[in-house]
């Protein structure tokens, strides 16, 4: 007879840091996917750069904003990038839940909490590194930034935020539906606006006042608010922290909901 | 379960039920309707029922899935209501979809289960390794799943269900879509299996001979609620004498389309008469019982003969528990399948 082997309490941070792994495996393994989460981001910075580019020379543009307009968008294509791939979080979700994959983990004692923070992880690892890569390619665009180091780590700070707060959405979406579907309609109906209220690529006080208003309750709106300040030369530090509480307070909301979407699928199951 | 204690019966169902909202305006399917068993301790316990019977929808409430509308359940002496926490750290639960990550290696889902069942780093892999050398997997423990055969990756599903060596194991449908081989060679690994860890088995099948071959005890279930439960000699000793069953010849099943009623009430009528009781007919097939089979058959045959409806084949055999189905449910086995995975399909759509 074998000896039962002795089992520890399971852990959040150890269940969140084993799939997290899983999920960076299993992504890593499809290569086309890599490649395909490298180019996006660039064709965005590319594309908006180039059809966009005299907006800067519009008077008032920016409020006093000194750069190219390369370098406003830098940061806003970053966000765009964290927050498009973030949407689509669900998608694992779903994948686990068509097999018999989500009903092992909820049959056993795997932390909920941790499901849904692994692939907030998960999806913040390839944002960071879509940043980096929108970044670097700017810079060889010719953009520069005065915020320097300790302004990219703000950057990535906010990514992470952003990513999490739409990597729960998208979780809570999947678990609730069930199905991919669902997802489409969070990022056609959720994120492109959200993209378009915000002063990602276009200034927004050059837009009607409801914009603005709107712009500034847009979750969206403070990562890129909070990334373009701590990259400029004076960042307003008041301005910047505060943008990045509220969407570290948004995503822990949304983690919680999505946690709490298990209840349901219990439920209607 | 403290050493000690004699084996009892701490998993078990009482009354459960629970109904399913119909969908855009269809009627509710209630897929419980007060189902009862008890399974006794360290032992495999066969429930089985046709697709749609609500054989998945009580394992589902079993390990904390889903939840019964009414009525309780306890697993390893624990609430499932109540205390889903221990509970699932008491269960294993193989679903009747694959429940491996294909773009996980063999061993990587092995490690992945233990290490979120609470095992240490090193205890994951000796485990993964010992039940990948069990299974027969040890050659393609470092090839993603998804290039698994299909027996291969049910194996898996199974060596998933018992990384952590749980008390109760849920076994839903283990041989669904399997071919005879891998089938013959799954029934293999559960019985060593059981065997070696002395686990508490609940398995869900629709194959008869698999709940024959591998459950001390079964339940079969129909529409919702046990029907009838015990040793699987027992349930055929229930049944007196012998089946026979007569094949008629394919000209003489387009004379008895489904819904022909008098011409299936006639045949019925000649079959009493030739001395077979609890007859059945069920397309081409006509299934009755005689305490001494060989010596009922050739009047049966004469008196078809005589009405002039061809016979293709006729067989005698000791009970089975496709005769304990029809005995209890008034349904051949296979029919009730096939309308019953017509209700699953609703339910699932």
């Amino acid at each position: 007879m074998s000896a039962v082997v002795e089992t520890r309490a399971p852990s959040f941070l150890t269940h969140t840091g084993l799939l997290a792994v899983r999920a960076l495996r299993g992504g890593l393994r499809i290569p086309v996917f890599v490649v395909m989460q490298l180019v996006q981001p660039m064709i965005w910075l590319l594309l908006f750069g180039a059809l966009f580019e005299s907006v800067v020379d519009i008077p008032g543009f920016g409020g006093g904003f000194q750069g190219s307009y390369l370098e406003f968008i830098t940061p806003g294509v970053v966000m765009m990038t964290a927050m498009f791939g973030a949407a689509w979080a669900g998608t694992s979700f779903v994948q686990d839940m068509d097999r018999g994959v989500m009903d092992r983990f909820l049959a056993s004692p795997t932390s909920r909490g941790a499901l849904v923070a692994s692939t907030m992880v998960y999806q913040s690892v390839t944002a960071v590194v879509q940043g980096v890569v929108v970044v670097l390619v700017a810079v060889a665009c010719g953009a520069r930034f005065d915020g320097g180091a300790g302004g990219m780590l703000v950057v990535a700070l906010a990514v992470v935020l952003l990513t999490a707060l739409f990597s729960a959405l998208s979780n809570a979406f999947a678990l609730l539906t069930g199905q991919q579907e669902a997802l489409i309609g969070i990022s056609q109906l959720i994120t492109l606006p959200l993209m378009f209220l915000s002063s990602a690529v276009m200034d927004p006080s050059l837009s009607p006042d409801w914009v603005q208003s709107v712009a500034r309750y847009n979750p969206f709106d403070w990562a890129v608010v909070a990334g373009r300040e701590a990259l400029s030369a004076t960042p307003d530090w008041g301005l910047v922290w505060s943008r990045l509480g509220w969407l570290a307070v948004a995503a822990l909301v949304l983690w919680w909901l999505a946690t709490r979407a298990f209840r349901a699928l219990q439920r209607s199951a | 379960m403290s050493p000690g204690t004699s084996p009892g019966t701490s998993t078990r169902a009482v009354d459960l039920r629970k109904t399913y909202p119909g969908r855009r305006g269809a009627p509710a399917v209630a897929a419980l309707d007060g189902l009862s068993f008890a399974v006794p301790d360290g032992t495999v316990f066969g429930l089985l029922g046709p697709n749609g019977a609500g054989k998945s929808t009580t394992v589902r409430i079993l390990t904390t899935l889903s939840r019964a509308d009414s009525g309780t359940a306890t697993v390893a002496g624990l609430d499932v209501a109540r205390e889903p926490d221990a509970v699932r750290r008491a269960v294993g639960y193989v679903a009747q979809k694959p429940v491996t990550d294909p773009m996980g290696t063999g061993r990587e889902n092995l490690v992945l289960a233990g290490r979120l069942q609470g095992l240490g780093r090193r205890d994951a892999r000796a485990r993964a390794d010992e039940l990948l050398e069990r299974f027969g997997l040890t050659g393609a423990a470092n090839r993603l799943v998804k290039t698994y055969s299909g027996g291969m990756a049910r194996k898996l599903d199974v060596a998933l269900g018992i990384v952590h060596r749980p008390q109760v194991l849920f076994l839903d449908e283990p041989t669904t879509g399997l071919d005879p081989e891998a089938r013959a060679e799954m029934w293999a690994e559960i019985e060593r299996m059981t065997g070696d860890e002395r686990m508490t088995v609940l398995l869900t099948t629709h194959y008869l001979d698999e709940a024959d071959r591998l459950a001390a005890r079964v339940a079969i279930v129909d529409r919702g609620s046990v029907v009838v439960e015990g040793t699987p000699s027992e349930l055929k000793d229930g049944l007196h004498g012998d089946t026979v069953v007569v094949e008629l010849d394919a000209s003489a099943a387009l004379v008895l389309p489904d819904g022909a009623a008098p011409a299936r009430a006639r045949l019925t009528r000649l079959v009493v008469e030739a001395g077979l009781r609890d007859v059945v007919v069920d397309g081409a097939q006509v299934r009755g019982r005689a305490e001494v089979g060989s010596a009922a058959l050739p009047g049966v045959l004469a008196t078809l003969d005589a009405a002039g409806v061809p016979v293709a084949s006729a067989t005698v055999a000791r009970p089975s528990l496709d005769d304990v189905y029809l005995r209890y449910t008034g349904r051949a086995y296979g029919a009730a399948d096939r309308t019953g995975a017509v209700v699953a399909e609703e339910v699932a759509a």
